[in-house]
């Protein structure tokens, strides 16, 4: 129809905000720390930087990795279940 | 002489003064210290008190409804407790405050820094005593009215661009809002992210680059208005200017919070690639605004 050929490329609703940053919140938190970030050097233990210098952008990136995978376990449990019945009910 | 009066006046009226204290000596407090406030007072409180209580029988005759209104009323504060509590659990309703108090002064002297910034001399936030001034008293200090009006007056405008190419349905505002919202979200949550990891403490808060991002809506809303007065070649000149304007405000106002003094000893030899850094990210701030200009308004002006 008209309003999606003029609209294709750049409209973006809230929803699919929504539907990106559950995708990216999962992409995160299925990165397994013993099996695979100590694997590739992205361990916990591997973060202990030096003190009194502040930790470079990968230290940094790594707790942020951390923390994601941490806190938003639960949450992603109860989302990832509304999103899985609302698309079966809904399409 | 005076303390014996005053003594005796506490407990029982002296003689001279029974003409003023005798009717209100239950109702009124310290009254032999204001000599000459308690006549006025006694009586006015006592003409309120015979006002106010024939008032009250007269609305609530029925002690029902009297008891039902307050307990209502008494619902609706603990109520309005509640949301304000939860509210403030998510952000400070103080801190918002700050961002709106604006006048007119500021707000025309920022939308003239906003598109002609090059004679504007000091860009420094000044603070008072630890805390920020408000906006209105220092034009440099970032507001959030004047992002939220552009906001929404770029929406009217784009539903008035819209209709002029007869392409205007209702739905397509709610898009055009929805759109320039998530980009606003997205642009906020990628400094975010990059002033995170690359470990910048500055006193940016998330308002503050909330404000720093509605800015550019005054630009997009000249360069609309500039395309549909004088057509696509009024158009790209008004993207240039506003373009140039933008970017330079951005990096004058964040190269003051984000980079660092210039008189940081620690910092001179451990990280040489740390201000490096943090002048990427301001420049790639300031890059991004004209493309996302460009993105938002180009379909506008046909």
């Amino acid at each position: 129809r008209r309003l999606r050929t003029c609209w294709d490329n750049m409209a973006f609703t809230l929803y699919s905000l929504i539907q990106a940053a559950i995708l990216c919140v999962n992409a995160v938190a299925v990165l397994h720390e013993e099996r695979f970030l100590t694997k590739i050097g992205w361990g916990v233990d591997q973060s202990v930087g030096g003190f009194g210098d502040e930790p470079g952008i990968k230290v940094q990136l790594m707790n942020l990795v951390r923390s994601v995978r941490t806190v938003m376990r639960v949450p992603l449990i109860a989302v990832n279940s509304v999103c899985i019945v609302l698309l079966l009910l809904f399409g | 002489c005076n303390l014996a009066h005053h003594r005796t006046g506490r407990a029982a009226p002296p003689a001279g003064d029974s003409v003023l204290f005798e009717d209100t000596s239950s109702a009124a407090p310290a009254m032999n210290n204001q000599g000459y406030y308690t006549p006025g007072y006694n009586m006015g409180g006592t003409s309120n008190d015979m006002q106010g209580g024939a008032g009250v029988n007269n609305l609530f005759t029925d002690p029902m409804a009297n008891a039902a209104m307050m307990y209502g009323s008494s619902l609706a504060n603990q109520g309005k407790d509640m949301v304000n509590k939860e509210i403030s659990r998510f952000m400070s309703v103080n801190k918002l405050k700050y961002f709106f108090a604006v006048d007119t002064r500021y707000v025309l002297k920022k939308l003239m820094i906003l598109m002609f910034p090059y004679t504007h001399q000091d860009w420094e936030v000044r603070y008072h005593r630890d805390t920020p001034l408000t906006p209105r008293q220092d034009v440099n200090a970032p507001d959030l009215y004047i992002p939220t009006m552009a906001f929404i007056t770029y929406i009217l405008l784009a539903g008035m661009a819209l209709g002029i190419q007869k392409r205007f349905s209702p739905e397509v505002l709610g898009l055009c809002a929805s759109t320039a919202l998530v980009w606003i979200i997205i642009e906020v949550l990628v400094m975010l992210l990059s002033l995170y990891l690359l470990t910048v403490h500055s006193d940016l808060s998330t308002f503050d680059l909330i404000a720093y991002s509605g800015y550019k809506y005054v630009g997009m809303i000249f360069t609309v208005l500039c395309g549909l007065l004088f057509g696509s070649d009024g158009y790209f000149v008004a993207l240039a200017w506003s373009s140039c304007a933008l970017m330079f405000f951005i990096v004058r106002s964040l190269k003051m919070k984000i980079l660092p003094s210039l008189s940081s000893d620690s910092m001179g030899m451990g990280s040489s690639a740390k201000p490096q850094l943090r002048l990427y990210i301001t420049v790639a701030t300031a890059v991004f605004q004209p493309i996302i200009i460009y993105w938002l308004t180009s379909h506008l002006v046909r």
